[in-house]
């Protein structure tokens, strides 16, 4: 069986909603049932082979080539089984993701992995804002699952983050782990302003000291001995967190956010 | 049979169902994960009055561990789940959290989870941290020396307690001699502990007793001591009889260990005055796991 591909005919005027294009959906259906669903298309609703060309057979494995910012909700719920996107993903990329994989090899856009449960979502290039992030008015965000980003990322990655981990190759924006009621985010370029702004758990490992809020508190240097059973849990991973030189064990702790319950914590390599 | 000079009873050893878990220590040296392991198996002989089986099964290098520290593999044995668990939680709190640099493990992947440190980190009053890690859980407890990391559960299995051998010489220092070499031997079997101290049991006991409150007694068939005055199975020559107890996860790990138990006692040999090999028996009554030492020996 080949790889399931939707090949863009043309980029598209408006956004589009590619979220009943997973592979749960798409079991055991031919390709003139695929080619006939039917995708919100900014008001209008298209068939699927009206945006894409489409060939191969195994719905289990897909790849959205020639892809752009505009294709939204790629891998919306996916449960299980690869979806690889050739070029830019838009916005809610791996939204409320159960199982599988998700692989991008340019940039996503804004809440990606948001709500995401399990499985794991690698994006090459950079992410948007509220990276593994709650939607707007829910109060709980990522909770399980590995994001990695090669680049960097926006504002807001781990919002309410709940559970898993985001691992950032590059930069993060300001409020990195917002709201963050538990999970691991890793930064190994540098973050914004506001790291952990309201974090209640959780916990923040950056390779640079962060600037801090006033309502982070020094607890000193320290050797923990989880990091590097966690850095060795990466060791499958195409990244240099897989890089056996990443992985440290000495850290500087930094309690809080102590305006709220101060039991998370960012932890920055010595 | 006779190997080496000694006679190998025509008898087997009874042993019974158990319930079973292993957990890994380890601490920054080897030093300190064989005293907390050491720690955590004591007083823990017998579950007549232990309330479990524990014993040190090996020590584990560096690669072999979790955290890539010196590490100590222990296994807990008891007669049912929930008697497992409370003793596991128990001696995991009282000999591996307090005890510096510690860290513990999972030592059994499959059956029944267990908690290892899952109420343990209570002790953290609310500062404990969770991580999943590899779709395992753990807790980091904050302590005074650092950090106490522990996984949140390890499994439990079924096994099997109470496998057998004794050993009757000529004198307690070659009956000690002789059980001290089948020890050495037996420890370089996995999935085995033998719980009594050092391995060696001197008060194996018949069950029952003339004394109500009491549910075993003094093996009164195997005292030398009292060979001229009750019911004896012991010859004349001979003066100490020695037993070795195994527990192991399965029939087959026993039945090894016995084997090369038995072996390492026949090759001191009657020249050093080992004179036989029998076992713990009661009449087929005590449990449905039966060693023939014959058979084991062939």
């Amino acid at each position: 069986m080949t790889t399931l591909t939707f090949t863009l005919i043309a980029p598209p005027a408006q956004r589009v909603d590619m979220s009943p294009l997973v592979c749960q959906n798409l079991e055991g259906l031919d390709l003139d049932t695929i080619a006939a669903i039917e995708l919100q298309c900014g008001k209008r609703k298209l068939r699927v082979d009206q945006l894409f060309y489409i060939n191969g057979s195994n719905t289990q494995d897909i790849l959205i080539a020639d892809s752009t910012d505009k294709l939204d909700f790629i891998g919306k719920e996916l449960n299980g089984g690869s979806i690889s996107v050739q070029g830019n993903a838009g916005a809610y990329l791996g939204m409320q993701m159960k199982a599988g994989t998700i692989n991008v090899s340019g940039d996503a856009g804004l809440y990606a992995a948001c709500e995401m449960k399990n499985g794991l979502i690698q994006i090459e290039g950079d992410a948007g804002d509220f990276l593994g992030g709650a939607l707007p008015g829910n109060r709980q965000g990522m909770k399980g699952g590995t994001v990695l980003v090669k680049g960097n990322v926006g504002q807001r990655a781990g919002d309410h983050m709940r559970r898993g981990q985001i691992l950032i190759e590059g930069n993060a924006g300001d409020y990195c782990g917002s709201r963050m009621v538990a999970g691991t985010i890793a930064v190994m370029g540098t973050v914004g302003r506001y790291a952990g702004y309201a974090m209640r758990r959780g916990t923040l490992l950056l390779w640079n000291q962060p600037q801090l809020s006033a309502t982070f508190n020094d607890c000193g240097s320290h050797t923990l001995a989880f990091l590097p059973m966690f850095f060795a849990s990466f060791k499958s991973l195409n990244s240099k967190f897989a890089d056996t030189s990443a992985a440290f064990n000495r850290v500087r702790r930094y309690g809080g956010d102590m305006a709220e319950t101060g039991r998370g914590e960012i932890l920055v390599r010595i | 049979m006779i190997i080496n000079g000694v006679t190998i009873d025509k008898t087997f050893a009874e042993a019974f169902p158990m319930k079973a878990t292993r957990a890994i220590i380890t601490a920054h040296n080897e030093k300190w994960a064989m005293i907390s392991a050491q720690a955590m198996t004591g007083f823990a002989t017998s579950v007549i009055a232990c309330g479990c089986e524990a014993g040190i099964e090996r020590v584990l290098s560096p690669e072999e561990t979790p955290d890539g520290r010196p590490g100590v593999a222990i296994m807990i044995y008891a007669m049912g789940g929930k008697g497992l668990a409370k003793q596991l939680e128990t001696r995991a709190g009282q000999c591996v959290l307090t005890s510096p640099t510690s860290a513990l493990f999972a030592g059994i992947e499959g059956g029944k989870p267990i908690p290892l440190g899952k109420n343990l980190r209570y002790f953290g009053d609310g500062f404990q941290i969770s991580k999943k890690i590899g779709g395992k859980r753990y807790w980091r407890v904050p302590v005074m020396d650092g950090e106490f990391l522990t996984e949140a559960t390890t499994g439990m299995v079924d096994a099997v307690g109470g496998g057998n051998f004794l050993v009757l010489a000529e004198s307690q220092p070659q009956a000690l001699a002789a059980c001290e070499a089948a020890i050495e031997e037996m420890k370089k079997i996995p999935n085995v502990i033998m719980p009594f101290p050092g391995g060696v049991v001197r008060s194996g006991s018949k069950v029952g007793s003339k004394y109500k409150a009491l549910g075993a007694s003094t093996n009164d068939a195997f005292c030398p001591t009292l060979k001229g005055v009750t019911k004896t199975d012991l010859s004349p020559e001979i003066e100490s009889v020695m037993e070795i107890v195994i527990d192991g996860l399965t029939k087959e790990d026993i039945d090894k260990a016995m084997r090369v138990g038995i072996q390492a006692v026949c090759d001191l040999g009657a020249a050093n005055g080992i004179k036989r090999i029998s076992a713990g028996n009661y009449g087929g009554k005590l449990g449905p796991f039966h060693f023939h030492l014959q058979e084991i020996m062939a």
